[in-house]
């Protein structure tokens, strides 16, 4: 875990309110796990305070460069959208636990199911499978056909399904009804998205293996203010808890409360 | 001579900077980005006789300046503190101060007892303040009378000095101070977080699941160095001050309040180094004033 200061060497809107940001820095030598999330400090005006978490969508080791792609969503990442090549932000991280990239085991097939923002740390857990010779699959939802981004960058990895819930690209509906419709079949399944997602794809699939990450609004992102914390699975006390920065963002299927 | 070094009732601080409850957890997060030993004291999260998972999430919500939290206290019980929080902490020459929360009086002495018998706690700070939980809580932090019974009980219950956290949300705040001086308090700790509330324009509902939540961050750094002003001048016990701590001349402003030392709070989640750099920034700022050390500076403001 590491606080530096991190260059911004390009910045674009790929979709509707979703922006690439390509930011280079030493501390990129360390985002090796796929999954992992970096905090970042996007000040712009007064009213940001806090930093944002945001989650790693590629890596290049050799150049010390890492990619993010975000949602515009508030002030902070408003803030963000509107740093230019050249600008410094201050990162913190790589936070977290990421995906184990270790598991699929050389001919296994990995389904990878992304919804909305959650779709970016999937590609580079995507490019990292593929490269180990691993097959991977992906289905990729959004709302609409001006949310969707990255489709071509995953079909160069793999066979590739889109969705968006009004039918405006792809197929119409939610990534669910892609695996049922196209009978995707797979050893390992790896998701990221809204939690409502995360639970369907865990009440279609309850007994494959899967991993699961979490979205959660945070604060410290280290585990010391516990802003993020989810229930744990057949607790009856009700007092256990992971919290998602620190335990997380990945989780393993059946460990926590959707 | 250190120029930094504090005394306080059960505090002997080399530098007046702690954590503040509730932002650093037992200490392990933290330790992960520099020795703990570099910390004047560690005020560990609160206690309470139970576990506590605490509230619904989203729990924080960032304000112009500042943050709303309402975690709900969440905490694993006094008896897992006692068994593996603060034996953890043993490792550092540190001083702990032991927050402590709970819902009615029995609750409070109970944790007090077995809180106090863990060799490296050196004072408590009771918690009669905390907006986040429905029933008991900062009722004891707004009526006198209830602020008293409670100070006295506690005394009663250990032999450790004994800091009452003050709530801002009351009409009196140096009623209740001169109240539980008079109930035996060693010290006092303020503010406690300002109660507020954030709407979200798209569902026309409050962010936090709570509802309501507690306001931290220099936005609240005014009210504090206020109440800092007006209770220290009536009181002659030593107050421990917090709301909003950021750099070391926020905290020469609160001893020139009448602070005799500082809790830093929401900024370690800004920056995990803050409590460290603002160590390290302190001679320099004293310098600047000429002054020998901190504690010259302690109501400066209306001495």
């Amino acid at each position: 875990m590491i606080k530096a200061a991190v260059r911004v060497t390009g910045q674009q809107e790929i979709a509707k309110d979703i922006f690439e940001l390509r930011l280079r820095g030493e501390v990129v030598r360390e985002m090796t796990v796929p999954g992992q999330f970096v905090h970042l400090l996007a000040r712009g005006g007064f009213d940001t305070l806090l930093r944002r978490p945001i989650s790693i969508a590629d890596v290049d080791l050799e150049n010390r460069e890492l990619t993010m792609i975000y949602r515009v969503e508030g002030n902070g990442t408003r803030n963000l959208s509107e740093k230019q090549a050249g600008d410094v932000i201050d990162l913190l991280g790589p936070l977290g636990n990421g995906f184990p990239v270790d598991r699929p085991r050389n001919g296994q097939t990995v389904l990878l199911v992304g919804g909305g923002i959650g779709v970016p740390p999937l590609y580079y857990l995507s490019k990292r499978l593929a490269a180990k010779g691993v097959k991977v699959k992906h289905v990729l939802g959004f709302s609409s056909e001006a949310e969707v981004f990255y489709e071509k960058e995953f079909l160069a990895l793999g066979e590739t399904h889109v969705t968006t819930v009004d039918g405006s690209y792809g197929q119409k509906g939610f990534v669910t009804d892609a695996i049922n419709k196209h009978q995707i079949d797979f050893d390992i399944l790896k998701a990221c998205g809204p939690t409502p997602m995360l639970r369907a794809l865990e009440q279609q699939h309850p007994h494959e293996e899967a991993y699961f990450s979490l979205e959660q609004r945070m604060g410290c992102a280290v585990g010391a203010c516990l802003a993020c914390v989810v229930h744990v699975q057949g607790d009856e006390t009700g007092a256990e808890y992971r919290k998602v920065c620190k335990d997380g963002p990945v989780f393993p299927i059946g460990e926590v409360v959707l | 001579m250190n120029r930094l070094q504090v005394d306080l009732p059960g505090l002997s601080m080399k530098n007046p900077i702690m954590p503040a409850s509730g932002c650093f957890g037992f200490g392990q997060e933290y330790a992960e980005f520099y020795d703990l030993n570099k910390l004047g004291a560690i005020a560990i999260k609160a206690a309470t006789f139970e576990p506590r998972f605490g509230n619904p999430t989203p729990r924080v919500a960032e304000t112009a300046s500042g943050m709303l939290n309402a975690i709900g206290l969440q905490n694993p019980g006094v008896d897992q503190i006692v068994a593996e929080k603060l034996p953890w902490l043993e490792q550092y020459d540190v001083p702990i101060l032991a927050n402590i929360a709970g819902s009615a009086m029995e609750d409070y002495v109970e944790t007090v007892k077995k809180i106090s018998e863990a060799p490296n706690v050196n004072a408590l700070e009771l918690n009669i303040s905390c907006p986040n939980v429905k029933e008991g809580g900062i009722a004891f932090g707004t009526k006198p009378e209830l602020a008293a019974e409670l100070t006295k009980r506690v005394k009663e219950a250990s032999e450790l000095p004994l800091y009452v956290k003050l709530s801002p949300n009351t009409a009196d705040i140096v009623g209740i101070a001169k109240a539980v001086e008079e109930a035996g308090a060693d010290g006092l700790s303020m503010i406690n977080t300002l109660l507020g509330m954030r709407i979200d324009r798209k569902t026309g509902q409050p962010v936090l699941a709570n509802g309501a939540g507690g306001l931290s961050g220099p936005a609240v750094k005014p009210v504090a160095i206020r109440m800092i002003y007006e209770v220290s001048q009536a009181v002659s016990i030593p107050i421990i001050g917090m709301g909003g701590i950021q750099s070391a001349e926020d905290v020469v402003e609160f001893f020139m309040a009448g602070a005799s030392a500082v809790a830093v709070g929401t900024a370690n989640f800004i920056d995990p180094f803050v409590c460290p750099s603002i160590i390290e920034d302190l001679p320099g700022v004293l310098d600047e004033l000429k002054v020998d050390t901190i504690s010259d500076l302690i109501g400066r403001s209306w001495k």
